[in-house]
């Protein structure tokens, strides 16, 4: 008899909360009726029959927390069935994440870590919240618009309770006309005023990229100095899980390009909150790109408001002396997994989170270069007038004489992203690319 | 929904006959208005000028013919509210008050220029004119315009922002969807349609729905809308005061269409073959913003042609000056070359 699993309710849903059973055991339930309610960790769900027959069992308390993907949560029919594997809602088996598992971040970056500091765990999301509300509650000249951002709490819930503390004067639902309010939020920014600009995803900020380039980035280069634009543009960029093509393009080499912006993409939480800070303070236009997948995972946090990363410094994330592996955003997953197999081998390699686009850090990287004679570049987005393309050219040019290999590259793939799990999974980088390109420049 | 619609008929539906004004200037108005102006057409032409010589160089747009737009509307605002345009923005520029020497300079490309020789024709700013702009991308200016007015909502003062578009720029989407969000957020800023009829080579008749009546694309969005003789400085100072005193009482947005034309090209590397000779010169013996002002200051013997002669030679002379400055005056250091890319943090 059909089993009922715990649905994904969004691309990237791991796991979830069941908050309540709406029909009890015994009842009948039909096609379309909702029988339970899922908290996720962007919003309350409902969950609807597909099969019809008496609720014969019910194997998940209402209340429970971390109930996995496809757990079987109930059973509708004859009670004596075994949980057949159906899936009620296709299970997205996001390629991503079969990644190994991240290993936690326990040491954020030193330059900012004075011995003693306290720590909180917090998630990215909670983190992103947290650095956007501080900011907000110290100047009263920033704010935040984009689509959903308030009465919804945001499309992935970065700026959940934000419109309750600081009401719709600063938290400002727009039109779906990112070309618009992009174009608006600039034109705050040139009367004073500090807009922290949501994207929905990033895929949509092309429709405003306009203005980001041509009006928020180049105006005090053509004004002589005049007219700065105080600006962060921010929200979920590159693959989420299984949202094809238009909805899953990594935008750091494009916004990387462009003088006049500052481009960030951290990977931990710390980094998050801290470069979220350093953005928001600071006088240029600033393109924040955060990662869907990463919002719900949970890193150290230094504990309370002052936490500030600077803009333009890599972070060393794992230190080794074999061969050095650059990285930023959620490919530093790839990146530090890569580096646990490698150690296993003997292999000791130092891991660089690159942290901020632009400006990169680029004496960290070379200065590792240097130690190691050896570097793997990993970027997610496509290959071709990468980030790590620039990588390579910049440390062929500034550590030609230390290396002791060309500079090796591991990307996303030369294609548009595809659908099928498979494919996808195929696109994307992944440790093992990560694990034989710095196998390939040992020679090994 | 009733459209609350300030909407000036016009009698016989052609666009050289917009309704015109009964508003009398006094002497002063009148003289302050041919000075204004005067000193665009004057600068313009010496614009051209240079352009010709070889001092200009790259795109340069000029603003004969429309002066009385701009000027009209400088007069219906207020210290401290925002002016925000496009590239034909030289005319805007000296009416918020900057410096004739330091634009001519900047279409020099030289380093007094106002953005120092690093923006040219198309890029000037002014922070204490609050003039934002000078922009090359056809239609940025406009929600960039709304912008500048969500600043002033934000900050709780009662400036308005003015953002000036062609008819061109009237096709491009962003300004929908500017115009969606000044309405829902009741925005103090007032769209000036600068209707000179054509966009490049492109008649709006060819390029646009409902040609002849521009500011009424407003109406789908609940905003008022008025089509103005743009050629005529009290009516547009006029229709101006109603925008803005719109704007102040927390009503939100204005559309002003401005019914106008430039006589010369769209920049000067533009043949105009497009159009007919005898189109620009009905259009200047008729309806020239200039002569209509000088003839009225004449008339009601506000000033003697002596007088009006002395403010002609003192124009001139601002011009000369500013050219003179402009041809003398430095290229950039190549040490700025790198500067003013970011604001250091
Ligand atoms: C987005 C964009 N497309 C095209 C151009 C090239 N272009 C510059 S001005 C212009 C015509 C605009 O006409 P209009 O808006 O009527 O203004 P006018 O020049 O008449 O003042 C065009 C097509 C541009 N600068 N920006
Ligand atoms: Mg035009």
């Amino acid at each position: 008899m059909p089993s009922i699993l715990m649905p994904a309710l969004s691309p990237t849903m791991e796991e979830g909360k069941l908050a309540k059973w709406l029909k009890q055991v015994g009842d009948m339930v039909k096609p379309g009726d909702v029988i339970a309610e899922i908290e996720t960790d962007k919003a309350t769900m409902e969950v609807e029959a597909v099969d019809e027959g008496p609720l014969s069992a019910i194997l998940v308390p209402a209340g429970t927390e971390h109930v996995k993907v496809n757990t079987p949560i109930a059973v509708i029919g004859a009670a004596d069935a075994v949980p057949a594997p159906k899936t009620e809602v296709p299970k997205p088996a996001p390629a991503t994440l079969a990644a190994p598992p991240v290993v936690t971040q326990s040491a954020p970056p030193e330059e900012a870590n004075p011995t003693g500091t306290e720590m909180e765990t917090m998630t990215v999301r909670e983190a992103i919240r947290a650095a956007m509300s501080e900011e907000m509650r110290r100047d009263p000249e920033v704010f935040l618009m984009g689509e959903e951002v308030g009465q919804y709490q945001g499309a992935y819930k970065i700026s959940q309770g934000m419109l309750e503390e600081f009401g719709p004067q600063r938290i400002i639902d727009t039109p779906i006309t990112e070309h618009g309010f992009a174009g608006l939020a600039v034109g705050a920014g040139f009367a004073g005023l500090k807009p922290i600009v949501e994207f929905m995803t990033f895929n949509f900020s092309m429709q405003a990229i306009d203005h980001i380039i041509n009006s928020a980035a180049k105006t005090l280069y053509m004004s002589g100095g005049q007219m700065g634009c105080s600006i962060v543009f921010r929200g979920p960029n590159g693959a989420a899980a299984r949202v094809a093509a238009q909805h899953s393009q990594d935008y750091a080499a494009w916004y990387g390009h462009i003088p006049g912006l500052k481009v960030v993409m951290p990977y931990t939480a710390a980094d998050a909150k801290g470069l979220m800070k350093a953005a928001i303070r600071d006088p240029n236009p600033v393109v924040f790109l955060e990662n869907e997948i990463l919002y719900g995972k949970s890193f150290e946090v230094p504990k309370g408001d002052d936490w500030i990363v600077p803009i333009g410094k890599a972070r060393i994330a794992r230190t080794g002396r074999h061969v050095t592996i650059v990285s930023f955003g959620i490919s530093m997953i790839l990146a530090l997994s890569a580096a646990e197999k490698l150690a296993a081998e003997g292999i000791e390699a130092e891991v660089i989170d690159l942290r901020s686009i632009r400006p990169l850090d680029l004496p960290t990287v070379i200065e590792s270069v240097k130690k190691t004679n050896r570097c793997v570049c990993v970027e997610e987005g496509f290959p071709q007038f990468s980030v790590t393309s620039e990588l390579a050219a910049q440390v062929m040019t500034h550590a030609f004489d230390y290396l002791d290999a060309p500079v090796a590259r591991v990307a996303g793939k030369d294609v548009p992203m595809p659908y099928a799990a498979n494919l996808e999974k195929l696109a994307l980088p992944n440790a093992d690319e990560v694990v034989a390109a710095a196998k390939a420049v040992l020679y090994v | 929904m009733a459209v609350k619609s300030a909407y000036i008929a016009r009698k016989n539906g052609k666009s050289d006959k917009p309704a015109p004004s009964n508003s009398g200037f006094t002497a002063e108005e009148e003289l302050h208005a041919y000075r204004e102006m005067l000193l665009i057409r004057r600068f313009e032409e010496k614009a051209g000028q240079l352009y010709g010589m070889g001092f200009i160089g790259g795109f340069c747009h000029l603003y004969i013919g429309q002066e009385a737009v701009v000027v009209g509307m400088q007069m219906a605002q207020k210290q401290g509210d925002q002016v925000i345009t496009s590239y034909r923005d030289h005319g805007h520029m000296l009416a918020c008050g900057m410096d004739p020497k330091g634009v001519m300079a900047e279409l020099t490309g030289r380093r007094g220029g106002l953005s120092k020789g690093k923006g040219g024709s198309m890029h000037m700013f002014s922070r204490e004119k609050h003039f934002f702009g000078g922009h090359g991308i056809v239609g940025a200016q406009v929600p960039l315009g709304a912008g500048l007015a969500f600043a002033n909502k934000y900050r709780g003062n009662d400036h308005v922002a003015v953002a000036y578009f062609g008819d061109g720029a009237a096709n491009q989407g962003q300004v929908y969807e500017t115009f969606n969000m000044a309405s829902i957020w009741k925005l103090p800023v007032i769209f000036i349609i600068e209707n000179n009829r054509y966009a490049m080579g492109t008649a709006a008749t060819r390029s646009t729905a409902m040609a002849e009546q521009l500011g009424a694309r407003g109406s789908a969005f609940g905003i008022p809308f008025e089509q103005i003789d743009g050629m005529d400085v009290r009516a547009v100072r006029e229709a101006g005061e109603r925008a803005v005193a719109h704007c102040r009482a927390g009503e939100g947005p204005y559309i002003l269409e401005m019914m106008t034309y430039r006589y010369r090209g769209h920049s000067m590397s533009d043949p105009a073959k497009y159009r007919s000779k005898e189109e620009v010169q009905k259009m200047r013996e008729e309806h020239d913003p200039i002569e209509q002002v000088k003839a009225r200051i004449l008339n009601g013997k506000m000033a003697s042609e002596d007088e009006l002669k002395r403010i002609d030679s003192e124009i001139r002379a601002i011009v000369t000056e500013a050219a003179e400055f402009a041809q003398n005056d430095p290229e950039p250091d190549a040490s700025e070359l790198y500067t003013d890319i970011y604001v250091n943090a």
